[in-house]
């Protein structure tokens, strides 16, 4: 188990580096970054300067290289835009999209579990026809959209909750069930195979057999077993949301990490978008090597992979 | 999952064993068992109807999609008490009719769709069955270049590469051909791995062919229906993408119809005009609905075994 930990580690601490260098030479090689933060009105000269004065007229190996060596130690220089350093611009906005993909993945789960329970008890019922009804359109829907539908019915129609800001609490409930929607469907599918496995299987009968009540035996047997891969898929979608949040972000006016993404690539102001890139990768391959561990010790044969 | 979508005989509900199929032509039985898949034949009469729309948009629509007319900006759809049978579904903030930019939004939906599916085919398909066929270490090289590409935030990469290179159609579909086809070389791969050691692979090899044949002529035939099911998820996957970057200003650029695009510019006169951004986000949700439909149940027809 601790060989698979570490090599799983190792594996994990490249695929960051790999995602840096990636994300570095996508933003260098698929434009001119200098004509870029210059402007379209920009003369020839002013492109120049922009260039020298951001250091982009060095070849991209040692600017890749400077970069990389302060990312190591969490600097990420100074945002183009801001006089800020990125680092601080980040850490104002982490909080926010932490709050949000954390909430969202909560109610994502307190929804799927119980769903995906009882379709797999009920199986070819109305209430799993149901299920898969809800996992479907959800999956069919375009977060952006059913983001503004959920503001016009609860916000501006029933004037329950705010239209858009972070203010309160309150603020975070819209985002965070139009955000947890999208990661719902697959967590409950999950649930649902698992409890179906798991419920055929021989202990459950024994347990049934021993004249265990039938709640004991869903929730104290096959519900313990069959949580722990969605757990595992949980962790990986937290990742997925994070990344996902910038439209959510966008449409709710919430200063997360994602609107700060999306403001500084509409402002050309790069270091913030490596940066941003870069720790939402680092979050997801956190999370996807807690999932493996996760996985792996549940399941043995998974360490030999 | 959607199994549930199929009406079960009687006797499957009863655990009775099923009747022996008559000996029909392949094709024969396939056709029956989809036609018996309730998903999938509302899945693919919806697709149908949608690609019908799409394919006729210059003669199905009743205005230019393009044209404006500021006496007519945001007109209801006909149903409301000021609408007009003139624009059956309104007319947007500049006066072009809904229906007809809706109906040419199709096409843009559905080719983004296919283009992109097809490049992130092409790519994930290669590098699954390269994995899957040979194992070792190109097997660990296109492990981790999967890896590392799931790791990538897509709507970020794809919103800020959009930025440099400046939002297109084309830029749309070549950024989410070169994103999306880490399914295909995961399930390709897994799927390869499967067959390498079948029977028929063995003969081939034994027979002396090619390598490139057994992996274009043996093994890609095999691997066809769940490509086919990953192609829909990604198509649908890719057009949800495609409606986010223009919504978010970077996709498909105005005047082009996307739905996405007509969300987004739809959104400022939504409180007052609801419409605007309910219609074309349900025509969006039906399209994507319907692929996924098509999709489950091509892998439902496709893996008879798990129904009985």
């Amino acid at each position: 188990m601790l060989v698979y930990v570490l090599r799983r580690l190792l594996v994990a601490f490249s695929v960051m580096l790999t995602v840096a260098v990636v994300s570095f030479m996508l933003l260098h090689l698929s434009g001119d970054l200098a004509t870029a933060i210059a402007g379209p009105e920009a003369s020839a000269a002013d492109v120049e300067k922009v260039r020298v004065q951001y250091g982009l007229d060095r070849p991209i190996a040692s600017q890749f290289a400077d970069w990389l060596g302060a990312a190591v130690r969490l600097d990420f220089g100074r945002s183009f835009y801001f006089q800020n350093s990125v680092m601080e611009l980040v850490g104002e906005r982490l909080p926010v999209t932490l709050k949000l993909g954390g909430v969202a993945l909560l109610l994502a789960v307190i929804v799927a579990i119980p769903l995906g329970v009882l379709a797999a008890l009920y199986r070819d019922s109305w209430v799993d026809r149901g299920a898969l009804l809800v996992a479907v359109v959800g999956q069919a829907m375009p977060n952006f959209w059913f983001a503004l539908t959920l503001v016009l019915v609860f916000a501006v129609g029933l004037k329950w909750l705010p239209v858009a800001g972070n203010t309160s609490w309150l603020h975070f409930v819209l985002p965070a069930v139009a955000l947890g929607y999208y990661a719902m469907p697959s967590l409950m599918r999950l649930t649902r195979a698992g409890m179906l496995d798991v419920l055929g299987a021989d202990y459950i009968r024994t347990a049934r057999a021993k004249g265990l009540s039938p709640a004991r035996v869903v929730f104290k047997h096959a519900l313990r077993n069959a949580i722990i891969p969605v757990m595992a898929l949980a962790a990986v979608e937290l990742g997925f949301m994070l990344g996902g949040s910038v439209v959510i972000e966008s449409v709710y006016s919430l200063q997360g990490l994602g609107q700060l993404a999306w403001d500084s690539i509409s402002r050309n102001d790069y270091p913030v978008v490596q940066a941003v890139v870069l720790i939402i990768a680092t979050f997801y391959i956190g999370l996807t090597f807690v999932a493996d561990v996760i996985n792996a010790a549940l399941d043995p044969r998974m360490r030999t992979r | 999952m959607s199994s549930t979508f199929m009406s079960a005989s009687p006797s499957e509900a009863a655990g009775m064993p099923a009747l022996p199929l008559p000996a029909l032509p392949a094709w024969r039985r396939w056709l029956r068992r989809s036609l018996g898949h309730r998903g999938l034949v509302i899945g693919s009469v919806m697709l149908g109807l949608i690609a019908l729309a799409a394919l006729l948009a210059p003669w199905l629509s009743p205005h230019d999609p393009y044209a404006q007319d500021v006496s007519q900006r945001l007109i209801p759809p006909a149903w409301y008490a000021k609408g007009s049978w003139e624009h059956l579904l309104g007319t947007d903030k500049l006066g072009r009719d809904y229906l007809s930019r809706l109906l040419h939004g199709a096409r843009v939906s559905l080719s983004i769709g296919l283009a992109a599916a097809l490049i992130s085919g092409l790519i994930g398909t290669t590098m699954g069955v390269l994995a899957g066929y040979y194992g070792g270490r190109v097997d660990a090289v296109v492990s981790y270049i999967v890896t590392t590409r799931l790791a990538l935030p897509v709507v970020l990469v794809a919103l800020a590469l959009a930025s440099l290179v400046g939002g297109s159609l084309k830029v749309v579909i070549v950024l989410l051909g070169l994103l999306l086809w880490d399914r295909f070389a995961i399930v390709t791969r897994a799927a390869t791995q499967q067959l390498r050691d079948a029977e028929f692979i063995a003969a081939a090899q034994a027979l002396g062919a090619s390598t490139p044949y057994i992996l274009l002529r043996e093994l890609l035939p095999n691997l066809m229906s769940a490509l086919t099911v990953v192609a829909t998820l990604e198509m649908a996957h890719a057009i949800l993408l495609e409606a986010t970057l223009s919504f978010l200003g970077l996709g498909v650029q105005p005047p082009t119809p996307s739905w996405g695009l007509m969300v987004a510019e739809g959104k400022a006169y939504m409180f007052f005009q609801p419409w605007v951004i309910v219609i074309p986000g349900v025509v969006l949700a039906l399209l994507v609905l319907a692929i996924n439909l098509v999709g489950d149940g091509i892998r439902d027809v496709g893996a008879p075994d798990g129904r009985n």
